[in-house]
This record gives C-alpha cells, structure tokens and sequence, in this order.
C-alpha cells in the first residue's frame, strides 16, 4: 500500500522521470565509455547529482585535469544554483533534518516543482526531492548496465523536460499574474542565447535577470518612499 | 581510495556542485525575511522557469542549411510539439496530460521522419 503523500510525489516526478531516464543513462554509457569504473559512475550520481556537471566531471576526468580545474569549472557551471537558494530562503525555513539533503538535491527540475506548489509542505517537497533523484540514478546503472545497445527506440523522450518546463511556466504565470518576470526573462533569455556561449548562457541569463528584479525592487521602495513623504 | 585520482576528481566535483548551493543559505540565513529575499523569491521563479523554456529551445531553426523545412529534432516538431504542450494545458490544465501527448508527439515526429 502506497501513502497517498509518495503517490502524489511520484505523480508530480513522472515528467522527471522520462527526462532523468534517458540523460542519466546517457551519463552512464558516457562514462563507461571514456573508462569510468561503473562504481565509480554510480557514485557520481549519489554523490554529485548534477546533470551537465556530471558530463563535465567526466570530460575534465577523460582529458586529465588538475584538481583546481576541476573546482572552478564545476562551480562556473553550477552557480545559477546560487539563485535558486536565494529564493527557496524562505520556503525552505523550518525543513529540520530534510533541509541539508533538499539543499543537496537542488537540480533545475526539483527547483522547478518545489517552486510551483500552491501548498507547499516539506514532507512532500523531500519526497519529490528524493524521488528525482532515484531517477537520476536508476537511469545511470540503467546506461551502465546496457551501454549503447538500445532496449526501444526513445529517441526523443527527452523532449519531457521541455514539455514540463513549458507547463510550470504556465502554471506560475496563472498564479503570478503579472508579466514583469516574464519580460525579464524573455529579454535576458533571448539576449543570453544570442549573445553568450553555450557554457555561460544559463548562469548568464538567470544572473541578469536576478538583477534586473533587484533593480526593480530598488525602483519600488524608492517610489513607495516618494509616495509615504 | 582518496589517494585514486578518480575519487579525488569526483569528490572535488561534488564538494564544489554542493558548495553552490548551499552558499546562500549559510551566507543569508538570517535574512530570509528581508523584503528584498521575499521579492526575489516571488519574481524569480517565474522568470527561471521561462529562462529554463528558452534554453531548452535555443537550438531551434525551422530551416536546414539548404533552405529546406527542418524536419529534424530541432526543427519543427520541436516548436510544433512545444505549441501542442502549452495548446493542451491552457485547455485542459492536466499538467500530466500535456506534457505526455507533447512528448509522445514529439517522439512520433523525430523518430518517424514526419513529412508535411
């Protein structure tokens, strides 16, 4: 018998699961691949569980790196995550023993879902934390176990991170009912993609528009002082 | 084992991936009430999640080198399959259901060559 709060949590990481799926078994053949021991793949996905990381880890591993290397570029990779935090401060308060691995665990795809709950509660903001990443690592041993032989054909299944993206940003925007971050993110995601390199584009965007809403912010409290004198 | 290069690059990798984020909660947790947190925390997801829409379209072209349609993974039916999502949850508002008739959809397309 399934508690009725894992089945809603399963239910909200289904989309997760199709994209997980494929991308870590992507991540496991990769590894394999370039002579990772599959322990030490697995343990990639226990213990870094970061997907373009990963990928990052492995190329850096394959052509030798230093360690300093390695500690610089992942964090260049991964500092869009500092945002994330900035915004789940709140959110997160009073998570008790559940806070360190929700932290832990902040990938774009369990920010997403725990940023668009209505009612948020954290024993099922952990499970679905939890959940994706069970994907995440069922999908390596899956890519480790059947290396580049294909069990059915799912190209394109990835296509299901996309499609959850799409439906989340409706969903914040049926709650939000204002454009102003839309417009923000429209402007500093278009520009992003023209503009910077694929490995600076995420971190780029989600870095000027979190400045662009401070310079909103600054913009308001001026106008609300204006208004109080 | 912590002298086998192999775990030293890994554990590198996951000390430094946990470091960003767990940076802001240790650097501000005394600040999560700060108007300026709760205004990030209320605009910035909206914009993340589209940001997340943009990137994961960037490669988008709708024509091939040689002027043709683009039939391919990231020709039409990734735009036609992304309108299908966003078409099926402003109707149905079934997240489940949007983004596994657009996914299904999409596989069809990629993997059948579609044609007009």
């Amino acid at each position: 018998m399934i508690s009725p709060i894992w089945r809603e949590a399963a239910r909200q990481t289904l989309p997760v699961l199709f994209g997980y799926l494929p991308l870590g078994a992507a991540f496991g053949i990769v590894a394999i691949e370039v002579g990772i021991p599959w322990y030490a793949a697995a343990a990639m996905s226990l213990i870094i569980y970061a997907g373009a990381g990963q990928f990052l880890a492995t190329t850096l591993l394959a052509a030798g790196a230093g360690l300093t290397e390695v500690a610089v570029a992942t964090m260049m990779l991964n500092s869009r995550h500092i945002f994330y935090g900035l915004s789940l401060l709140k959110r997160f308060q009073g998570a008790g023993w559940r806070k360190p691995y929700m932290i832990f665990a902040l990938t774009d795809e369990t920010y997403s879902l725990l940023t668009s709950q209505t009612t948020y509660s954290h024993a099922l903001g952990f499970r679905i934390s939890l959940l994706n990443q069970l994907w995440w690592i069922s999908g390596t041993l899956i890519g480790i176990a059947v290396g580049s032989a294909q069990l059915f054909n799912s190209q394109g299944i990835e296509f299901a991170l996309t499609a959850l993206f799409i439906v989340l940003t409706l969903e914040q925007a049926k709650r939000l009912k204002q454009a102003l971050p839309f417009i923000i993110a429209l402007v500093t995601g278009l520009s992003a993609v023209l503009l910077l390199p694929e490995r600076h584009l995420l971190l780029g965007a989600i870095g000027s528009a979190s400045l662009l809403l401070l310079v909103h912010y600054r913009y308001r409290q001026r106008r609300e002082n204006h208004h109080a004198v | 084992m912590l002298s086998d290069p192999v775990w030293q690059l890994i554990l590198v990798c996951a000390l430094a991936t946990f470091a960003t984020r767990i940076l802001p909660f240790v650097a501000l947790s005394k600040q999560a009430d700060h108007p300026l947190i709760l205004h990030l925390g209320r605009y910035l997801p909206p914009a993340v999640m589209l940001i997340l829409v943009i990137y994961a379209l960037r490669d988008f072209s709708p024509l091939t080198a040689g002027w043709q349609l683009n039939m391919g993974d990231n020709g039409l039916p990734l735009i036609l399959a992304s309108l299908l999502v966003a078409g099926m949850h402003v109707w149905r508002h079934n997240a489940l259901l949007s983004i596994v008739l657009g996914t299904v959809a999409y596989m069809v397309m990629v993997q059948l060559g579609w044609s007009v």
